[in-house]
């Protein structure tokens, strides 16, 4: 079977991943902290879905991986997201 | 495996899917947990927002930043064993260890101040505030609960990749199951990189 | 490729001896009969509470026990039959001995996980089944658990709970481990389009064990929570939701009856064009109508809520999405049926069992279309219509279609042809019994007999009789079956590698196969 090749992937990746994700961090406290009301928890979540991003693709390896395991992850996520939808049709509407 | 010790069966590839897979459950087990939980602060937002501020912002963020950093640890461990480095990679696995112990006993102090403050599933004070905060700490305690059990298990898998790297079961040409573990890890930190904002930013 | 000279799988000495032979060994094909066995044995646990339910209601009134005990009965019936029996089913005992070998593979990818599996089982029964013995009582909450009941009840609900959480991982690692066998052992040559049905219907079917089971294992422990903490999750009076608990239950366990029946498909797909010396028609078909139902069968659970007080939306989204997962399930009936076309048919004892399930499966289809739509659905909500028609899916579709595979694959599993004047027998007083039994339920429902009740007004009592009496019709014939090939397994003809002609794989190997099934790994062109 076709294998990949393992990418090493540098510590200075790593290391800016990391700053990212940490200024990520202090950001969505610092954004929750104004008063956006509703949007607030919107901006923090959408935070989080960039953070989350971010480890999937580098720590994770999937930006340099066989591209099936991100298509596997994004499929699993739609799935999740349209149970939440079609769960919030009983609630929301 | 006893009748097929004589056959090699490593394929990085394979193993590497099968923790994927094993990620793919974890997802849904807690996106169970997130759907109960959007539910319930759809029904309850104001409750929410009020119990929300029995949450220390600091201690979170400090927790938040503790579980990336040792992300970022394991995910460089596993460089470090792809370049032959044994002592970085252990040193490396020793640090997110440290971190996950770290993350631990935070986790330990805060929950002992909220019990202390009265603020448990069934207690006393919670059902004086109400139904939306009582289903607030009926969720903060059980999603982080399953949460920490999973550190808890992290950090006995990590323990166990120390002694194989130790060892030299795992080096460079199969380094699959360090991979895993590390994939693990990554799914414990997505999972409170959600949980941090859904309980301590929404005051 | 002649490897006959090999000792079969069931020869093989390895290191263990007698019994732990078997329940150490991490060989597919061995675990495929432990579980073949405790499946069994599990089945008939609870077909035989099937028969007490149905001499219950042989006549009004409390004819052999009271209203707590038939609560009690009907629960036991439901969670061994649901957790024990149909969901491990087909691809635990089929799939395990057949999947390697059907894509020509040594083994599955993790033969220990494999093994692990089948002792999380063993383990997730004894605490399920630890329930009745011990406690409080025996559960009497349905197999659905439905909150606030399930943890209000002063019954023992813990141990079931706890079990069939256990159980899901079974069937969790089980899917995983299916997966990745398939993803990464494919013999040199089987492109994804190559590869046989039944091993396609169990790659749909791993996905929904994957991704299915964890919400329902979730859903479980917070139940299990709400019952020691006093959470509040789905309680009214703290404040919980209770329809909440009923979505998340049915996020699994509507898919869950897809994890059921897409295996059953594989296989009457395997037996229909062996026996109809045709291809089959539309393999693509198959195929993407396999992988439909797995993704559109996750989006409609709700149609087991439409009384239940959902929101308008969702009642009208449900209903629609029910019909559209129709689709899929209808393209393979006509798959099946062009197969069958112009082809040169041989009526075998498989052949029997895959005819009779297309009539069966039809029927139990079709008044699942009555049951989605919204109108009549609040008419037959929770009668013996429903009960009449999830047995003729569950039990007729996934029943039928494993006694068409068992007796497909017996000569190839324990190496020996079975009689097939008795297995003929067997199936034709089986198949009167099951629409004897079945059949006038369809009618008590449409009358309004309520399901899960002990007891009945007088008007239903005739239709209830003819029932009654057709689920000892079917037990006889089950009796036929299993002592035919019980006896068969011992001491019936040596079988050839191939007796029916059959197209894949495992009809090139020895039957039974040896250890590894293939001494060279197969090439496909």
């Amino acid at each position: 079977m076709e294998d990949s090749e393992h990418k090493i992937v540098s510590f200075k990746t790593y290391g800016l991943v990391l700053i990212a994700l940490i200024i990520f961090t202090l950001f969505s406290v610092y954004v929750t902290r104004l008063d956006l009301g509703n949007f607030s928890i919107a901006a923090a979540l959408t935070i989080a879905g960039l953070k989350s991003i971010l480890v999937f693709s580098i720590f994770m390896h999937l930006f340099y991986d066989k591209k099936m395991y991100a298509l596997m992850v994004l499929g699993v996520l739609v799935v999740m997201t349209i149970v939440l939808i079609i769960t919030f049709l009983d609630y929301g509407y | 495996m006893s009748e097929y010790a004589e056959h090699d069966h490593y394929d990085h590839e394979g193993s590497k899917l099968g923790m994927w897979l094993f990620i793919f459950t974890e997802l849904l087990f807690f996106g169970g947990l997130f759907i109960v939980y959007a539910v319930m602060r759809y029904k309850n937002g104001t409750a929410f927002e009020f119990a929300g501020k029995e949450l220390d912002v600091f201690i979170g963020t400090l927790n938040t930043i503790i579980l990336l950093v040792s992300s970022a640890t394991i995910a460089m461990s596993i460089s470090a064993i792809q370049m032959e480095k044994k002592n970085l990679t252990m040193a490396l696995l020793g640090v997110t260890l440290v971190l996950a112990l770290v993350f631990l006993v935070n986790k330990y102090f805060e929950w002992g101040a909220k019990i202390d403050h009265g603020l448990y599933p069934g207690s006393a004070t919670l059902q004086q505030f109400g139904h939306g905060e009582t289903l607030f700490f009926g969720l903060y305690y059980f999603m982080t609960g399953l949460h920490a059990l999973h550190i808890v298990v992290g950090i006995a898998l990590i323990l166990i990749m120390m002694v194989k790297v130790y060892k030299k079961k795992i080096y460079k040409d199969r380094f699959v199951q360090l991979e895993n573990i590390g994939l693990y890890w990554h799914l414990v930190d997505i999972i409170w990189i959600f949980l941090f904002p859904l309980f301590y930013l929404i005051a | 490729m002649d490897n006959s000279n090999l000792p079969s799988y069931l020869e093989y000495k390895g290191k263990y001896k007698g019994i732990f032979a078997w329940i150490f060994s991490t060989d597919h094909k061995r675990i495929g009969l432990l579980y073949l066995y405790s499946i069994m044995a599990m089945f008939l646990v609870a077909a035989l509470l099937g028969l007490l339910m149905k001499t219950e209601l042989i006549a009004p009134g409390k004819t052999i026990m009271e209203a707590k005990a038939y609560n009690a009965v009907f629960t036991l019936h439901g969670i061994t039959m649901i957790f024990l029996v149909v969901v491990p089913g087909i691809p635990a005992i089929l799939g395990n001995f057949f999947l390697p070998i059907m894509i020509g593979a040594k083994d599955v990818f993790y033969p220990r996980l494999n093994l692990l599996s089948w002792w999380l089982y063993i383990i997730g029964a004894i605490v399920a089944i630890s329930s009745q013995f011990m406690g409080t009582g025996s559960p009497d909450t349905g197999w659905t658990f439905y909150a606030p009941y399930s943890f209000k009840t002063q019954s023992n609900i813990l141990p079931a709970l706890i079990g069939a959480f256990i159980l899901g991982f079974s069937s969790i690692l089980t899917g995983l481990n299916f997966i990745v066998t398939m993803h990464r052992m494919r013999a040199p040559g089987m492109k994804w389009l190559k590869m046989p049905l039944f091993p396609w219907t169990l790659y749909g079917t791993a996905w929904i064990q994957l991704l299915a089971t964890p919400v329902v294992g979730i859903t479980l422990l917070m139940v299990v929570a709400e019952k020691v903490l006093n959470i509040g999750f789905f309680d009214p009076t703290l404040g919980g939701d209770p329809i909440l608990y009923q979505h998340l239950f049915w996020i699994y366990s509507h898919p869950a009856v897809y994890i059921m029946i897409l295996p059953a498909m594989g296989v009457i797909s395997e037996v229909i064009p062996t026996f109809a010396k045709k291809e089959i028609f539309g393999y693509n078909a198959i195929v993407l109508s396999t992988m439909l139902i797995a993704f559109v069968g996750y989006f409609v659970w709700g149609h087991h809520m439409f009384t239940a007080g959902m929101s308008e939306t969702s009642l009208f989204a449900f209903s629609f999405l029910t019909f559209i997962v129709a689709i899929p399930s209808a393209i393979k009936i006509f798959n099946w049926l062009a197969t069958l076309y112009k082809g040169s048919i041989m009526l075998r004892t498989p052949m029997y069992w895959a005819v009779s399930f297309l009539f069966v499966f039809m029927i139990g289809g079709l008044t699942g279309m009555v049951l989605g739509a919204l109108a009549t659905n609040v008419h037959l909500h929770d009668t013996a219509f429903v009960v009449a028609h999830f047995h003729f899916i569950v039990f007729g579709g996934l029943g039928f279609a494993f006694f068409a595979g068992i007796h497909y694959w017996f000569p190839k599993i324990f190496g020996r042809m079975y009689d097939e004047a008795w297995a003929n027998t067997g199936w034709i007083i089986f198949f009167m019994g099951f629409l004897t039994l079945y059949f006038p339920m369809f009618l008590l429902g449409i009358q309004g007999m309520p399901r899960r009740y002990y007891d009945y007004v007088p008007e239903f009592h005739s239709t209830n009789i003819i029932s009654s009496f057709g689920a000892f019709i079917m037990i006889a014939g089950l009796i036929v079956i299993i002592i035919n090939l019980f006896r068969s397994a011992k001491k019936g003809e040596k079988a050839p590698k191939s007796p029916w002609g059959g197209k894949t794989l495992e009809w090139t190997i020895p039957s039974p196969p040896p250890l590894e099934n293939f001494e060279e790994i197969p090439e496909i062109k």
